[in-house]
C-alpha cells in the first residue's frame, strides 16, 4: 500500500528544470526477497536529492537499478526521457555517472590515469589510432589530459595527478572517485555514501564540492547516512525503508514525520503505516502514562 | 604456600640487557676494519689466483692448468673477485670508485664477495667431484678457495642497520618462541644485504647519458653472447651465479637504479640500442650453433610478449595462448609451398604472415567471444580446453579421423626457406665481413616481428584502450560503471595478443621446418608452450616489455644449457617458481606499479613517474 506516499510525490515539484531521472515503479526483486519495491522518483536538473533509510533498506540495490547493474524486475528508469539501456557501462554513455559505497579507484593506477579512464566514454580513439600515432591520437590525449587536469583541480587533486590512486589518504579517494565520475560529463551523478568514514571537516568539504557539481548544473542523488550532511545539502529527500519508499520531501518535512524517526530508531514497521500505527502510538502512550517503566517507548515516539 | 615467589616482575629482569639497543655490527664478530680489509685484500687475491692453475690435468673442461692464463670458469671468478676489490675500494671511500657505488657499498660489497665465493667454491667442488678428490686441486684452486672465503668472512663482518627487534611475548610457548627468534634472525640477515635507493643522479649531458646506455647495451650483449656460448654444464651454473649475484651486488651499489633513470629519461634511444645491440649477436657468432639457440629464444620471448597483453595489461588468464602461435604456423605452412601441404601454393613471405596473423586473430575472436564473458579461474580453464582442442583437432584432420588439412601427426614438413626480394633464408651470406648463416638470417627476420610487437605493446600500453585494459585488471565492475565496455575491450585484447603469435608462428613454421601438433601443447619440455609462455611472463614480470624478454631468455636457455637436469627438468622449473613467487612476486623485472602492490611495508617511491607502465 503504496498509495498516501505517491500523493506526496507531487508537492515537492517546486525547483525549476526539466527532469533528468524518472524513476517509475521500480521493484527488485532476488528470488523471494523482494529487495525494492515500487519505487517511484524523480530528479530535475540542477537539483541535489538525498535518498536515506535505515540500513538494509534497499538504497544501494535501487542506485544499481538506476546505473544499469541490476535490471529492474518491474518498473523502468528514464533519463531525460529514453529509457536507460541495461549495462552499465551504456547507462554512464547516457549520462548517469557514480561512485560506490567502499571505494573502487584502480587502485594502481595514478591519480591522472584514474580519471582519464573517466574520460573513455567521452572520447573516441581506438586501437588503430593508439597504433598508428596520428596527429587526432595526440590531440585527443591531450585534450583529455587537459580535462583531467581541469577535474583534479576542481576538486583539490591536481598536485598530486601522478600519484597511484592507493596511496591517496581516505578522504582523497573519495574526492578522486568523484572526479573520476565527473569525467564522464554526466548530466547526473550519483554519490553512493559519498561521506562514509569521513571526519567533520572532510564532510564539510564534501559539502561544498557537491554544492559545486550542482552549480555546473549536474543533477546530484546522494545515499547517505549523516543526517547533517543531507539535511544541509538536499533540496529535496526521499526515505526508504524496507524497499517502499516512506515519504519524499523537503528537509523540514522529512525531518519532522514521525514515521520517518520510528523507521530510524527501531519501532517495529506495519505494512499500513498511516493510520493504524498512530493509533498504536496513542495506545501505547495511553498505557506509558498508566504503567511506569515504559517511558523509553514514549520517548521514542515524542 | 609459596605460591607468591612466582611474582609477576620475575619474566622481565633477565631481558633488560642491552639486547634490543640495535647496534651496528657485522653478522660475524670481527672488527669493521679488519673486515673491510679482508673483504678486500680478499677479493684481490682472488683475482690473482685465477691466473694460477687450479687443477693439473685438461679433463674438466675449460683447461684450468695454465698458469698466467685464466680460463673458462677461471674467468667468472676474476669478473668476481675484480668486483669484490672494486667495491671494498669504493667503501674506503677512493675517490673515483665513488661513481660506482651511488647506493650502499658495503651491500654491494657483501654479495659480490658471495658471488665470488659460490663460484669459487662451486669449481673447487665441481673439480674434486668430477676428478675424485680433492687431491686433483693444484695450490691455485687452494688459493682460490681460501681468498673467497676469507672475502667472504671478511665482508660479513661489515657493520649494518640491526632493525628494531620486536619484542617477544613472554607467553610464548617453545615453538612459537623459536618461530620468533627465527623471523628476528630472518629479518637480520635481510637487513644485513639491505640497501635503501640511492638518491637521485645529477643529469648528465645527453650525449653523455646515451653514451651510457651504449655502454650498457653492449655489456648486455657480452654477457648474453657469453652465456649463450657456454660450452658445459659447469660453465653455465657458474654464468649464472655470478650474473646472479653480480646482478644484484650492481642493484645493491644503486647503479641499475641510476641506469634505469637514465634509460627512462631515452627511451626511444635504449629501445633502439637494445634492437642494435641484438641485431649484433649473429654478427660475433663464428658458426649457426648458437644463432640457433638465439632465434628460439627470440620466437618464445615475442609469444611471450603478446601473452603479456593479454594477461600482463588486461589480466585475462589465457592458458591455451600457444594455440594462436599454432594457427598462426599451420597458416603460414598451408601457404608456403611445402609438398605435405594440400593447398599448392606457395605465397610470398608479407602474404602468408599477413595471413598467419588474420587467421589467428579470427580464431582469437571466436575463441574470445563466448569465454571472455567469464572472469578469473573459470576463463584460464576455458582458455586450456580450447588451447587442447585446437592440438587435438589438428592431429585429427589427417584424412582418415576428419578432412584432409593438417596431416596429423606427421605434421606438415619441408616447409621450404623464406625468400624475400631474392634474399635466400636458407643460404649462408657474407654481411660486414661475417658469415651469416641460415638461422642467422631467421634470427634477423624474427627481431624485426619483435620490434614490431615491442611497438605495438608500447603504444598500445599508453593510450585510451591501454587504459581500459588496465582499468579493467584492476576493477572490472568500477570499469564498467566508467563506461567502458567490457567485454569488447577484452576481446580487442584477446585478438591482438592472438594476432601476434600469429605473426610470429608464421616465421616459426620456416625456422622449424616442420609443424606438427605436438609442439603446441599446453606443457611440454621445449618452451613455447602455454605453460612456459606463462611462466615467462610472470617470472619476468607482468605488464612489462623487458620482462617477458628477460623470462623467455632465461627458461630456454636453463634447460637447454644444463643437460643433466634432464628429467628433473619441470620439477626444478616447478620449485624455482614457487621460490621466485614466494620471495619476488612481482617477477625479476618488475613494472613499478606492481613492486608497488606487493611490497606496500617497503619504503616506495609515492610518485609513479609517467614511465612506470
Amino acid at each position: 500500500m503504496t498509495t498516501d506516499t505517491t500523493t506526496k510525490d507531487t508537492a515537492p515539484g517546486t525547483t525549476p528544470g526539466e527532469t533528468v531521472l524518472d524513476a517509475r515503479g521500480v521493484t527488485m526483486r532476488f528470488g523471494g526477497l523482494t529487495a525494492v519495491r515500487d519505487v517511484n522518483l524523480t530528479v530535475n536538473s540542477g537539483e541535489i536529492v538525498g535518498l536515506i533509510g535505515p540500513n538494509g533498506a534497499g538504497k544501494t540495490t535501487f542506485f544499481n537499478c538506476l546505473t544499469g547493474l541490476y535490471v529492474p524486475t518491474e518498473g523502468e528508469v528514464r533519463y531525460k526521457g529514453t529509457v536507460l539501456p541495461p549495462k552499465s557501462f551504456k547507462v554512464t554513455a547516457a549520462g548517469i555517472a557514480r561512485t560506490f559505497q567502499n571505494i573502487r579507484l584502480f587502485a594502481n593506477m595514478t591519480v591522472l590515469e584514474n580519471v582519464l579512464v573517466g574520460r573513455h566514454t567521452r572520447t573516441k580513439e581506438g586501437l588503430w589510432s593508439a597504433l598508428l600515432r596520428g596527429p587526432g591520437f595526440h590531440k585527443a590525449e591531450a585534450a583529455s589530459r587537459a580535462r583531467a587536469m581541469e577535474l583534479l583541480a576542481f576538486v583539490g587533486l591536481d598536485a598530486k595527478a601522478e600519484h597511484l590512486a592507493r596511496n591517496l589518504p581516505y578522504g582523497e579517494q573519495r574526492k578522486l572517485e568523484i572526479a573520476r565520475a565527473l569525467a564522464s560529463e554526466p548530466g547526473l551523478l550519483l554519490l553512493d555514501e559519498p561521506t562514509a568514514g569521513m571526519n567533520p571537516q572532510e564532510t564539510r568539504a564534501t559539502e561544498e564540492l557537491v554544492f559545486a557539481i550542482r552549480d555546473q548544473g549536474i543533477a546530484v542523488l546522494v545515499i547517505e547516512h549523516d543526517m547533517r550532511f543531507i539535511f544541509n545539502l538536499c533540496d529535496r529527500v526521499a526515505v526508504l525503508v524496507q524497499g517502499q519508499k516512506l515519504i519524499e520531501g523537503d528537509s523540514a518535512t522529512v525531518q519532522g514525520d514521525e514515521r520517518v524517526v520510528a523507521a530510524y530508531l527501531g519501532e517495529p514497521f506495519e505494512d499500513a503505516p498511516g493510520d493504524e500505527e498512530a493509533a498504536e502510538v496513542e495506545a501505547a502512550e495511553a498505557q506509558a502514562d498508566a504503567v511506569p517503566g515504559k517511558e523509553n517507548r514514549k520517548e521514542t515516539d515524542r | 604456600m609459596t605460591t607468591h615467589t612466582t611474582a609477576p616482575g620475575t619474566p622481565e629482569t633477565p631481558d633488560t640487557p642491552d639486547s634490543n639497543a640495535p647496534a651496528a655490527t657485522g653478522l660475524i664478530g670481527l672488527p669493521a676494519t679488519v673486515g673491510r680489509a679482508l673483504a678486500t685484500g680478499g677479493g684481490a687475491l682472488a683475482v690473482v689466483s685465477a691466473f694460477l692453475a687450479w687443477t693439473w690435468t685438461a679433463e674438466f673442461p675449460g683447461d684450468l692448468t695454465v698458469y698466467g692464463y685464466p680460463g673458462g670458469l677461471q674467468v667468472l671468478v676474476l669478473i668476481g673477485g675484480l668486483f669484490t676489490t672494486l667495491f671494498g675500494l669504493a667503501s674506503y671511500g677512493v675517490k673515483g670508485l665513488k661513481v660506482l657505488t651511488p647506493g650502499n657499498a658495503d651491500s654491494a660489497l657483501k654479495l659480490a664477495a658471495l658471488g665470488t665465493f659460490a663460484t669459487a667454491w662451486y669449481t673447487v667442488i665441481a673439480i674434486s667431484a668430477k676428478l675424485g678428490g680433492v687431491v686433483n686441486l693444484e695450490p691455485g684452486g687452494y688459493l682460490v678457495a681460501l681468498a673467497t672465503l676469507v672475502a667472504l668472512l671478511g665482508a660479513l663482518a661489515l657493520p649494518f642497520q640491526r632493525p628494531e627487534p620486536d619484542p617477544a611475548d613472554p607467553d610464548d610457548t617453545g615453538w612459537e618462541a623459536f618461530r620468533h627468534r627465527a623471523r628476528q634472525k630472518r629479518a637480520n640477515f635481510k637487513a644485513a644485504f639491505a640497501a635503501e635507493p640511492p638518491a637521485p643522479g645529477r643529469t648528465l649531458p645527453a650525449w653523455a647519458e646515451i653514451l651510457v646506455i651504449t655502454g650498457v647495451m653492449a655489456l648486455g650483449l657480452l654477457v648474453f653472447t657469453y652465456g649463450i656460448g657456454t660450452e658445459y654444464d659447469e660453465l653455465f651454473i657458474g654464468f649464472l651465479l655470478t650474473a646472479g649475484f653480480g646482478f644484484a651486488a650492481l642493484a645493491k651499489a644503486g647503479l641499475v637504479a641510476r641506469i634505469s633513470a637514465i634509460t627512462t629519461r631515452h627511451r626511444t634511444v635504449t629501445m633502439t640500442g637494445a634492437f642494435v645491440a641484438a641485431a649484433a649477436f649473429p654478427f660475433t657468432q663464428s658458426d649457426d650453433q648458437y644463432a640457433t639457440i638465439g632465434v628460439y629464444i627470440l620466437i618464445f620471448a615475442t609469444v611471450a610478449l603478446g601473452l603479456n597483453i593479454v594477461v600482463g595489461l588486461a589480466g585475462l588468464l589465457d592458458l591455451g595462448y600457444v594455440a594462436f602461435l599454432g594457427v598462426g604456423a599451420y597458416t603460414a605452412a598451408l601457404v608456403s609451398g611445402s609438398p605435405s601441404s594440400p593447398l599448392h601454393v606457395h605465397w610470398p613471405f608479407w602474404a602468408s604472415a599477413l595471413l598467419g596473423a588474420v587467421v589467428a586473430m579470427i580464431f582469437g575472436v571466436l575463441i574470445g567471444a563466448p569465454t571472455l564473458r567469464l572472469r578469473g579461474d573459470y576463463l584460464a580453464i576455458v582458455t586450456l580446453g580450447f588451447g587442447e582442442i585446437f592440438r587435438i583437432t589438428v592431429l585429427n584432420m589427417d584424412g582418415t579421423s576428419g578432412p584432409d588439412v593438417t596431416n596429423g601427426s606427421n605434421g606438415i614438413s619441408s616447409i621450404p626457406n623464406l625468400n624475400i626480394l631474392g634474399f635466400d633464408f636458407g643460404q649462408e651470406h657474407q654481411l660486414l665481413g661475417t658469415t651469416i648463416g641460415r638461422f642467422a638470417n631467421y634470427f634477423l627476420l624474427m627481431l624485426l616481428i619483435t620490434l614490431v610487437v615491442v611497438v605495438v605493446f608500447r603504444r598500445s600500453s599508453d593510450s585510451r584502450i591501454g587504459r581500459a585494459w588496465i582499468a579493467i585488471r584492476e576493477d572490472e565492475t568500477a570499469a564498467l560503471a566508467m563506461g567502458i565496455n567490457g567485454f569488447r575491450v577484452k576481446l580487442i585484447a584477446f585478438a591482438l595478443g592472438a594476432c601476434l603469435a600469429g605473426l610470429a608462428g608464421s616465421v616459426q613454421a620456416h625456422v622449424t621446418y616442420t609443424v606438427t601438433p605436438e609442439q603446441y601443447q599446453f606443457a611440454h619440455v621445449v618452451p613455447p608452450n602455454s605453460a612456459f609462455l606463462l611462466a615467462a611472463v610472470v617470472l619476468g614480470g607482468m605488464g612489462t616489455i623487458s620482462g617477458p624478454l628477460v623470462g623467455a631468455s632465461l627458461l630456454y636457455l636453463i634447460p637447454a644449457k644444463l643437460q643433466f637436469l634432464g628429467d628433473y627438468q619441470l620439477f626444478a622449473f616447478g620449485v624455482a617458481l614457487v621460490l621466485l613467487m614466494r620471495f619476488r612476486p612481482e617477477g625479476l623485472i618488475p613494472n613499478r606499479r606492481r613492486q608497488l602492490e606487493f611490497h606496500e611495508d617497503t619504503a616506495a617511491p609515492a610518485v609513479l613517474s609517467k614511465a612506470g607502465a
